[in-house]
């Protein structure tokens, strides 16, 4: 199937709120996945009769499940701060990409089915009964949420979409109607190790090969250890960071970090990615059985630390998830916890991102850099939305949007923040997270990354930017593919230990 | 004569008095009830939208802000939060004022803002005209606008009208309705002015509290119980978990 034409929204100097265009994007659709792949990760294969009810079943039990909807399907009063806030709005015009508009495609189900209001009186408060025509635009504009939480900060109850959209993934999951892209991908993390599908030979190849190419750059011998029982730190990252460009190059910066400091660390097979697509399919029991794979290979390697590389989810899952999904973390008083936390070295942070990793080092002065080996580059920062609103780093508060700046102020000499209103907790989503980075929405994704692309565009005229660092794989990779669309150049984005790789002192050749 | 009118305003008095305790039965049953639903459905992860305060006290802090001043609704839209603050700060006026039909004698407070509350009212319909004119003049708001939704603002700036005419232009037998409240409060029904104003002042105040706990006015209690608001940013530091989460563990 041939990607329909699109035009790519035009970049102007100052943001403008988009009047509504109603059904600018109802045509936005991922493909469907096939009963192969919905029935690896134990979903029914496809829709059959009844669903409805089933459906209907599902919300009710999710509701019992989760504060969060329960307390968000009655909560909103429709005032609209939400309104201007979605990328995908501003990018496309289309209302019910409103975050409280996508969140009333659920409500009206809600009301009808399980409030007086909406059983009485389901003309007067959009009640309507779960049906074809519901689920087909549940379909369209539930897949065009990236999950990102921006319209949350601004809510005055906190109403958070990405509840509501997870929701509404789980009950089409759970009635046979599922997403080829994320699904596929959780099938692969089970069978093989990582969501690239990427085997363990393949894998151990990649890393010798990498320290062959790390040799020829700097003439050390850095290691990228797999499976090393006994290690101080076990890496987890996103597969993405072995084969992608410009990931691998953070992978590199995390093993010359590891290298210069003299920490003993490794990666493993069966924890091969850090990516966690349960989260944007809502599936409680797929988020735990990925981290699962992380506790066990801890476990296994009897590792002291475990440190989670550059990816905005996979930093959501670790952060605030892992220690109630697996016990990685402190405080644990259930045998389950303690088995962990007990080996796992309570001086250290559990898990802790590299960032927090790399600025402690800097912090201690055990890393040195030659700074001007990023003079060549003019350097922003995107915050990655999963970190920013998410998320912490550090000790405080806000730690996520200081550390990585001041990694970047370390390594490199020129460095200017877009837009506020664009950055820290206000920032755009580049357009591609939330299981939606497929290039069956592709013209989404375009469009999604235009309030970032905007911003980007005023420091590339103002300061001459011609780097933006992130610290997300799918960021890294979204970035790539719609940068050439805003005629900028793709490889404008990479990572920020991108940027350590570069400016690290590794001490003298062997 | 005096005798059939005692008796007119006496059937006028009870049906008041009736609408009044369902009206109360069902605003307090029906918000318990609701309240009951979000306190025990468990919040089985961590969202705070962050950054979040890392401790319990912090949460206070922040959850009070939102109440105070609608920090969140400040920084999402600058003419919703100036038209929502000042009704609601508006209503909390009124509301206190209206106290004194409550209790005797009257406390010092509301005594204290009786001037003040006179003219909150006219605030307050202020602010509700603003944010139904937002209903009208911004497309986007125009289209998530609901009938619901002018109802409850009509419902709100009629109550405001009819308390305002009241107070300004068509005084009623305050009195007479201080005495009648008292008494609904002892179970001793007294008479009730027919003033046409002021029965449909208390029919629609009425209105309001049947509709509250079935309605969007449920965004009262919803912010206290919403997750990304009301948790502290600690997750690494203390293991959090759900009783149906953590029967996983066991398996």
């Amino acid at each position: 199937m041939a990607a329909a034409k699109f035009e790519t929204p035009a970049l102007k100097p100052y943001p403008v709120i988009p009047l509504v265009a109603e059904g600018a994007m109802a045509h936005s659709k991922p493909f469907v996945a096939p009963a192969k792949i919905q029935e690896a990760v134990g979903f029914p294969g496809e829709l059959t009769d009844g669903w409805e009810q089933r459906a209907v079943a599902k919300m009710g039990e999710l509701l019992d499940k989760y504060r969060s909807l329960r307390v968000y399907m009655d909560a909103c009063v429709h005032c609209g701060a939400c309104s201007d806030k979605c990328h995908y709005y501003l990018g496309t015009g289309d209302p019910k990409n409103m975050p409280v508009a996508r969140q009333d495609l659920m409500r009206a189900v809600y009301r009808r089915y399980f409030t007086f209001a909406g059983k009485h009186f389901p003309r007067l408060v959009g009640a309507v009964d779960m049906s074809k025509d519901v689920l087909d635009q549940w379909w369209s504009y539930y897949n065009q949420c990236s999950e990102c939480r921006r319209c949350s900060v601004f809510c005055p109850y906190g109403i958070d979409t990405a509840e509501i959209t997870m929701a509404a993934r789980e009950i089409m999951d759970s009635v046979g109607l599922g997403q080829k892209y994320a699904n596929e991908i959780i099938g692969k993390v089970h069978r093989i190790g990582n969501n690239l599908g990427i085997p363990g030979p393949a894998l151990e190849d990649t890393l010798l090969g990498l320290e062959e190419d790390t040799k020829d750059e700097t003439g050390v011998d850095v290691r990228f250890p797999l499976d090393a029982k006994g290690a101080e730190v076990l890496l987890v990252t996103p597969s993405a960071d072995f084969f992608s460009e410009p990931h691998v190059d953070s992978l590199i910066g995390y093993a010359k970090v590891f290298h210069a400091a003299g920490i003993s660390w490794t990666l493993s097979t069966k924890a091969s990615e850090a990516g966690n697509f349960g989260l944007f399919i809502g599936n409680y029991e797929q988020l735990r059985k990925i981290a699962l794979r992380i506790r066990e290979a801890a476990l296994e390697l009897g590792v002291k630390r475990i440190v989670v590389g550059e990816c905005g989810h996979a930093w959501r899952v670790a952060y605030s998830f892992w220690n109630t999904l697996v016990g990685i973390g402190a405080g644990g008083k259930d045998p389950f916890a303690i088995e962990l936390q007990n080996q796992l070295d309570g001086r250290y942070k559990q898990p802790m991102h590299i960032c927090e990793l790399t600025y402690d080092l800097i912090q201690r002065g055990a890393l040195k850099f030659d700074k001007e080996k990023n003079d060549g580059r003019i350097i922003t920062f995107h915050d990655s939305c999963n970190v920013a609103r998410a998320s912490r780093m550090g000790d405080f508060a806000g730690g996520q949007f200081v550390i990585p700046r001041e990694i970047i102020k370390a390594v490199a000499s020129n460095f200017h923040d877009m837009a506020a209103g664009t950055t820290h907790e206000a920032t755009f989503c580049c357009g591609g997270g939330g299981g939606l980075l497929t290039d069956d929405l592709l013209e989404l994704r375009v469009k999604g990354a235009l309030p970032r692309m905007e911003a980007l565009k005023n420091v590339v005229d103002v300061h001459g930017v011609n780097f933006m660092a992130t610290i997300c794989a799918i960021c890294k990779a979204q970035f790539s593919k719609v940068l050439p669309y805003y005629g900028f150049d793709m490889s404008m984005v990479g990572g920020v230990h991108q940027l350590v790789s570069k400016a690290i002192r590794l001490g003298e050749p062997h | 004569m005096p005798g059939r009118r005692g008796a007119a305003v006496t059937a006028l008095s009870l049906a008041y008095a009736a609408l009044f305790y369902v009206a109360t039965a069902v605003f307090v049953v029906g918000l318990a009830l609701k309240i009951r639903g979000y306190a025990r459905t468990p919040a089985p992860l961590k969202i705070p939208t962050t950054p979040a305060p890392t401790s319990g006290g912090g949460v206070a802090l922040r959850l009070t802000r939102e109440v105070l001043f609608f920090e969140s609704l400040f920084k999402g839209s600058k003419w919703t939060w100036l038209f929502g603050w000042l009704f609601h700060a508006s209503l909390l006026l009124v509301l206190l004022r209206h106290l004194r039909y409550f209790q005797e004698p009257v406390w010092a407070p509301v005594v204290f803002v009786q001037f003040i509350g006179t003219w909150a009212g006219v605030t307050m319909v202020v602010g509700l005209a603003g944010l139904w004119a937002r209903r009208f003049l911004v497309d986007r708001v125009r289209y998530i606008s609901t009938p619901s939704d002018h109802l409850h603002l009509a419902l709100l700036i009629a109550i405001g009208l009819s308390g305002l005419t009241m107070r300004f232009v068509a005084h009623t037998d305050v009195v007479a309705v201080k005495a009648f409240m008292l008494g609904l409060m002892r179970f001793s029904i007294q008479p009730l002015p027919a003033d046409p104003l002021l029965l449909i002042h208390l029919t629609l105040v009425a209105v309001l509290m049947i509709v509250f706990p079935v309605s969007k006015l449920l965004h009262a209690p919803g912010l206290f119980f919403s997750p990304t608001r009301n948790q502290s940013d600690d997750p690494r530091e203390s293991r959090h978990l759900a009783a149906w989460a953590s029967a996983l563990d066991k398996s």
